[in-house]
């Protein structure tokens, strides 16, 4: 419980400066995500194009969830699939309850990417949230 | 768990929860991901201190494993099998033209970990009770291969920051077919928990539903005397639709069914209908059988004053809150982990 709590205040500070408004020189490469009650805490990432950016994924739900990045044909398919497990992409992840779990991604192109978990019934619960690539 | 004094006026409250075909499933769902029309029926009263549930689980056809956990206002003192039809006369009492029809389609049907104090077997249903904080019972679902629906983890905090006791009821059809037991064919199990007042929970009711999605139950409330409630049924999804004294034909009928000879010689009998959006249930009905002053906290229309934790004794408020907590109607169904996760 205690290694949760901090955690989740340093997933708290990494999401302050993620919020912060700035040029992508600026934007923060390690994001902190955490899932509590079936949402993510964070729902809208600035992000730089073209470096590594490092999520870490915090699940503080006695449930399974998943973190999937990717873009609208990517979600389609995934609502459509038949995957038990993630993890073996990293865009593609699956977090046990009370998991934490890092993943490490370069995005190289700008514009937004949604990341959903697509367990039944989670998107429609609001398990979605969007990464702005920023040139 | 406190019993009231002996000589104390005889203290009767009882529920049974019945659903409507398509809106009455609370999000029970199969294997495959389709809705089952599984549903139960739960009666509970009240008598002396002591809460007596019987709750039908009826075989909906199907195979595999499905489940429901249940929050419960006390640690039960026993589970056992229910008696044959008093849930089927407890309906007709309000429903009389629709009474045997009604019964037909009835779909009776941790990071520390949580605490198993009892395990039941009641022919193919098993049951076991649990202790534990909202997180750990849900661990303890899911390390048992269920999914739960995602609202679960705040719903179950909900009820466990008030009663940190769940009862999880696992049918298994497979099981049932082998005993020969038909589609419809009900079990019911009688719980017998000491408590000191009535509470039903009805925010489970709209678990693993989406907001716009209709609840429709009946909750029959029988107490020795005209009970208060809180929420007062007169709107947001609720309305009584019967509050009178009960018959004396109902209750002898009651007391003559298999371990009902606890039912008192008098009571008052309220119907409250559920009628409302998922959205909507954001509360309980909290019930005070002596009439005088039901608890806001036990009908969640606010917090317990001290929070215990996920693992902490009820307090005297919490115990206070007792009650209906079988809401076996809604429960909180769960889904069995044995096919893969959509994703």
């Amino acid at each position: 419980m205690i290694i949760r709590t901090l955690v989740a205040l340093a997933l708290a500070a990494l999401a302050a400066s993620a919020c912060t408004t700035a040029s992508a020189a600026q934007l923060p490469t390690h994001i902190g995500i955490r899932i509590h009650y079936s949402h993510f805490d964070q729902t809208k990432i600035d992000v730089p194009m073209g470096v590594p950016i490092t999520f870490t994924l915090v699940n503080d739900d006695p449930i399974d969830h998943e973190w999937l990045i990717g873009d609208e044909a990517f979600h389609a398919r995934h609502r459509a699939g038949t995957e038990a497990v993630h993890g073996d992409r990293p865009n593609e992840i699956s977090l046990p309850a009370f998991s934490v779990k890092t993943t490490t991604l370069t995005f190289d192109k700008p514009g937004p990417l949604t990341f959903i978990c697509h367990f039944p019934q989670h998107e429609a619960y609001g398990m979605v949230g969007v990464v702005m690539v920023k040139p | 768990m406190r019993r009231f004094l002996a000589g104390f006026a005889a203290i009767a409250a009882a529920l049974i929860a019945t659903t409507q075909p398509a809106a009455a499933c609370a999000g029970l769902i199969g294997p495959n991901g389709a809705v089952n029309l599984l549903r139960t029926t739960t009666f509970a009263g009240y008598h002396n201190g002591v809460e007596h549930y019987v709750t039908s689980f009826q075989f909906a056809g199907g195979s595999g494993q499905f489940g429901s956990l249940i929050p419960l206002p006390g640690v039960p003192d026993k589970v056992e099998k229910g008696g044959a039809w008093t849930l089927q006369r407890l309906i007709r009492e309000t429903t009389p033209v629709k009474a045997f029809d009604f019964a037909v389609r009835s779909m009776a049907a941790a990071p520390q970990g949580a605490e198993v104090l009892m395990q039941v077997r009641i022919d193919a249903l098993d049951i076991t009770v649990l202790k534990g904080g909202g997180a750990e019972v849900g661990q303890w679902a899911t390390e048992h291969g269920f999914r739960l629906p995602p609202a679960a983890p705040e719903v179950l905090d909900f009820y466990a920051n008030r009663s940190p006791i769940f009862l999880a009821a696992v049918f298994d059809a497979d099981a049932a077919k082998a005993r020969g037991q038909q589609i419809g064919d009900g079990t019911p199990v009688h719980v017998t928990i000491p408590t000191a007042n009535p509470w039903v929970p009805l925010r489970i009711l709209g678990l693993g539903k989406n907001a716009d999605d209709r609840v429709d139950a009946d909750v029959y409330l029988l107490t020795d005397q005209r009970p208060a409630l809180l929420p007062y049924p007169l709107g947001n999804g609720m309305r009584l639709d019967h509050s009178a004294v009960a018959t004396t034909s109902l209750l002898d009928d009651l007391r003559s069914d298999k371990g009902m000879d606890w039912v008192p010689q008098s009571g008052w009998l309220s119907k409250i209908a559920i009628d409302a959006s998922a959205s909507q249930l954001t509360y309980d009905l909290a019930v005070d059988a002596k009439g005088t002053s039901p608890s806001r906290v036990a009908a969640g229309l606010q917090a317990p004053a001290s929070q215990t934790g996920s693992t902490g004794q009820p307090s005297t408020d919490q115990i206070a809150l007792i009650g209906i907590a079988l809401a076996a109607f809604g429960a909180i169904v769960l889904l069995r982990k044995s096919q893969p996760v959509i994703g």
